[in-house]
């Protein structure tokens, strides 16, 4: 493999502490040979993490990081990025931290264009803290918090995201990592605005064995499955694709980036006596 | 081309089978006993795989070239 | 709305004089969000901030706002909020986040009435407890209150000053009437004021630890970006920074917090006395606007018969305890006026038992009078 990413990776901190058969693995995998091929190096990358499963990835990692609190990872490195605009900042959060109790956060970087990588891991429960429903849990399943089947409907976070005026957005599930790397190395690529790749994972711990989805390799043939190209999905009719799991990139286009727009904002300032 | 080495970090592995059940050439066994074993590395075409979809980052295939 | 101008005599308003004192201080980075009555300082960070290549950036809520701060410190910049109790609820949990990653910051506190929305344009001093105890956990944690203008400049330079050399959040307790009015003051050329900055590590980048444990219980800092990698950590950890739930290891870190503020006591402590003589009989301590009065009180004094005494803390966290021991081991009686139920005095009978302490309390968003004062002495006096 050209790229293996292991240079990012603090060796003696492995094992990883999550689960047999989790995705964060794989997604972590992914992150760190997208950073390796876009020629990030330790010292200008920054990766923020909140808290939960995926929040642990920052121990593993021997580029700067602050590891901060429950759903505040975005707006954390929205002060390092603006403070400090030469960094790569990388904000690596899951569905309970980055869709939920962070939601507001999540929204409000992507409509100001924040010039920072969000890497979601989404994989549709609290995992840390024992198996609860979180904002992208389908409805009906059952979780910790669920028993007799979750009453709400779950965000599709990339289309709210896209909504909010992100430059860049894209989803892929851990059964193509290649292509997930290939939207984190796009998404790593892009110079302005805020990016966004949603990493449909699993947790066989707690959603698949509450709803039977077997174990970690039929979980992931499950992912396969259920996925759909968003360049197909023009001739699907809508009510079946509410079950699938669109993947590809959602939106890409070329913004100011709010770094550039802060800039001129100085520039105007700095001019008026 | 020379059979490619499979080598498991058995101090990352976590016996999760997914290398074993991604694998189209069925060179891993495994089970939750002893984890994935590499049975037929003969068999490998180093297409990586295993490498990419491995959550612990625990194998590596290093493919030797005819002397 | 005034310029960074330094070396001159202004008029100004309370919360503008923090927003001078912060640019003076050589702050450079302001998240925040709007709320009443400290808006004026988010006014003035958004129009002057720009001028001097800093950064203002007006966050979804108060809980951004901190977090938003608290990333630009550990990337370099000099940070501040302004916010008021409501706020400061919101921004409890990053409050201890501040503490534990040890990213200096300011904080500023402009007090209203509470609890909930309560009165948001009257005064109050009811927050005396929640910037000390609001953040879950044990730790320690600085606050500086300014009863005049000037001092709301100069307090302000002094808490970046504490921020940068403890690593630690400062806040600055100001209230509703301290924050709403107008002074006039000196405002010292730039090379009269000190200022003090975050000491930076200059060890070989394998060698560098970004929770080091050395003499001066504070670690020596690595912005990010700089070649010896730095690991922000608000879970346990250890020196490296990366996570340790080791019992001794994490009883050690939770000391050295508490520690390197409270064994600083003596340098963190400020305070002024006013009329405190050997034949004092009675002192009144007091922060903030309650002062105000209480200095009425003492130039009336005389015509009442009366020696009296002012205590003003400038320090209220960590709690000047010595001080106040030192200045009230003659004296007959304490009278202690504030905008609350009686927070500062409830701090302070932890300390003196053997003299009676007397509130003025006051909490619906009135400003206590000399009248009010001198009620409670002379209601004493008659007992």
């Amino acid at each position: 493999m050209k790229y293996t990413g292991k240079k990012f990776i603090k060796k003696d901190s492995l094992p990883f502490f999550w689960c047999a058969g989790c995705g964060n693995g794989i997604i972590l995998a992914c992150l760190v040979r997208a950073m390796e091929e876009n020629n990030f190096t330790q010292e200008n990358t920054v990766i923020v993490t909140g808290i939960g499963c995926w929040g642990k990835a920052d121990d593993y990692l021997n580029t700067h990081t602050f590891h901060g609190t429950h759903g505040r990872a975005l707006a954390i490195a929205t002060g390092i990025k603006l403070a400090k605009p030469s960094l790569e900042v990388i904000v690596l959060v899951g569905d309970g931290d980055g869709a939920t109790i962070g939601g507001n956060h999540l929204i409000h970087a992507a409509r100001r264009n924040m010039d920072i990588t969000v890497i979601m891991s989404n994989n549709l429960n609290y995992g840390m803290t024992g198996g609860q429903y979180s904002g992208t849990t389908p409805y009906g399943s059952i979780t910790s918090t669920s028993r007799y089947g979750h009453g709400e409907d779950e965000f599709n976070i990339s289309e709210l995201v896209k909504a909010a005026g992100a430059a860049y957005v894209a989803k892929e599930t851990i059964a193509n990592p290649l292509r997930l790397q290939k939207f984190i190395s796009r998404a790593l690529k892009k110079e302005n605005g805020f990016r966004f790749v949603e990493a449909m994972s699993i947790c066989p711990t707690h959603y698949g064995k509450e709803n039977r989805l077997g174990k970690a390799a039929e979980m992931i043939e499950g992912l396969k499955k259920n996925s759909l190209k968003i360049d197909l999905i023009k001739d699907r009719r809508i009510d079946e694709l509410t079950a699938k799991i669109i993947v590809g990139e959602y939106i890409d286009r070329e913004v100011d980036g709010y770094i550039k727009r802060y800039r001129e904002i100085q520039k105007k300032a700095q001019n008026k006596k | 081309m020379k059979t490619p080495k499979v080598l498991i970090d058995y101090k990352l592995c976590k016996r999760c089978g997914i290398c074993s059940h991604f694998c189209p050439k069925q060179v891993f066994v495994c089970d939750e006993l002893n984890g994935a074993q590499v049975d037929k590395e003969e068999d490998c075409i180093a297409c990586e795989k295993c490498v990419i979809m491995c959550p612990e980052m625990a194998i590596e295939i290093i493919t030797q070239k005819e002397e | 709305m005034p310029e960074a101008r330094l070396g001159k005599r202004l008029f100004l308003q309370g919360n503008i004089a923090v927003g001078e004192g912060a640019i003076a201080a050589g702050a450079r980075f302001f998240a925040g969000y709007p709320i009443t009555p400290s808006s004026e300082i988010a006014h003035h960070a958004a129009y002057c901030l720009p001028k001097v290549g800093g950064i203002y950036i007006q966050m979804e809520d108060e809980i951004g706002s901190i977090s938003a701060i608290i990333g630009a410190s550990m990337a370099g910049a000099k940070v501040y909020t302004a916010t008021s109790g409501p706020g400061i609820s919101l921004m409890n949990e990053n409050i201890g986040l501040a503490c534990m990653v040890e990213a200096p910051c300011v904080l500023i506190n402009v007090q209203r009435a509470g609890p909930s929305t309560g009165l948001a344009t009257k005064p109050a001093q009811g927050d005396f407890f929640q910037i000390r105890w609001g953040t879950h956990g044990d730790h320690s944690i600085i606050a500086l209150s300014p009863a005049t203008v000037q001092e709301c400049f100069d307090l302000t330079i002094k808490a970046f000053n504490f921020a940068e050399r403890f690593r630690t959040p400062v806040f600055v307790l100001m209230d509703e009437i301290i924050g709403k009015m107008h002074e006039t003051i000196v405002v010292p050329n730039p090379q009269d004021i000190e200022i003090e900055n975050r000491k930076l590590a200059t060890c070989l980048p394998e060698e560098f630890k970004p929770y080091a444990y050395n003499e001066d219980l504070v670690p020596l800092f690595a912005p990010f970006g700089d070649i010896r990698i730095n690991k922000a950590n608000g879970s346990g950890h250890g020196q490296d920074g990366f996570p340790d739930n080791n019992p001794d290891n994490y009883d050690r870190l939770v000391r050295r917090l508490n520690d390197k503020i409270e064994k600083n006591k003596k340098r963190i402590c400020l305070y002024k006395t006013f009329n405190c003589q050997d034949d004092t009989e009675i002192l009144i301590i007091a922060y903030g606007c309650s002062v105000r009065p209480a200095l009425a009180v003492i130039e009336q004094a005389a015509r009442y018969g009366l020696k009296i005494g002012l205590l003003q803390l400038q320090t209220l966290w960590p709690f000047p305890d010595e001080i106040i021991l030192k200045y009230s081991r003659k004296v007959k009686k304490i009278i202690v006026p504030e905008l609350s139920l009686g927070q500062l005095r409830l701090e302070i009978t932890r300390y003196i038992k053997d003299i009676p302490i007397k509130g003025v309390n006051k909490v619906g968003g009135m400003s206590i009078t000399p009248e009010d004062i001198i009620k409670v002495i002379k209601a004493g006096n008659e007992e």
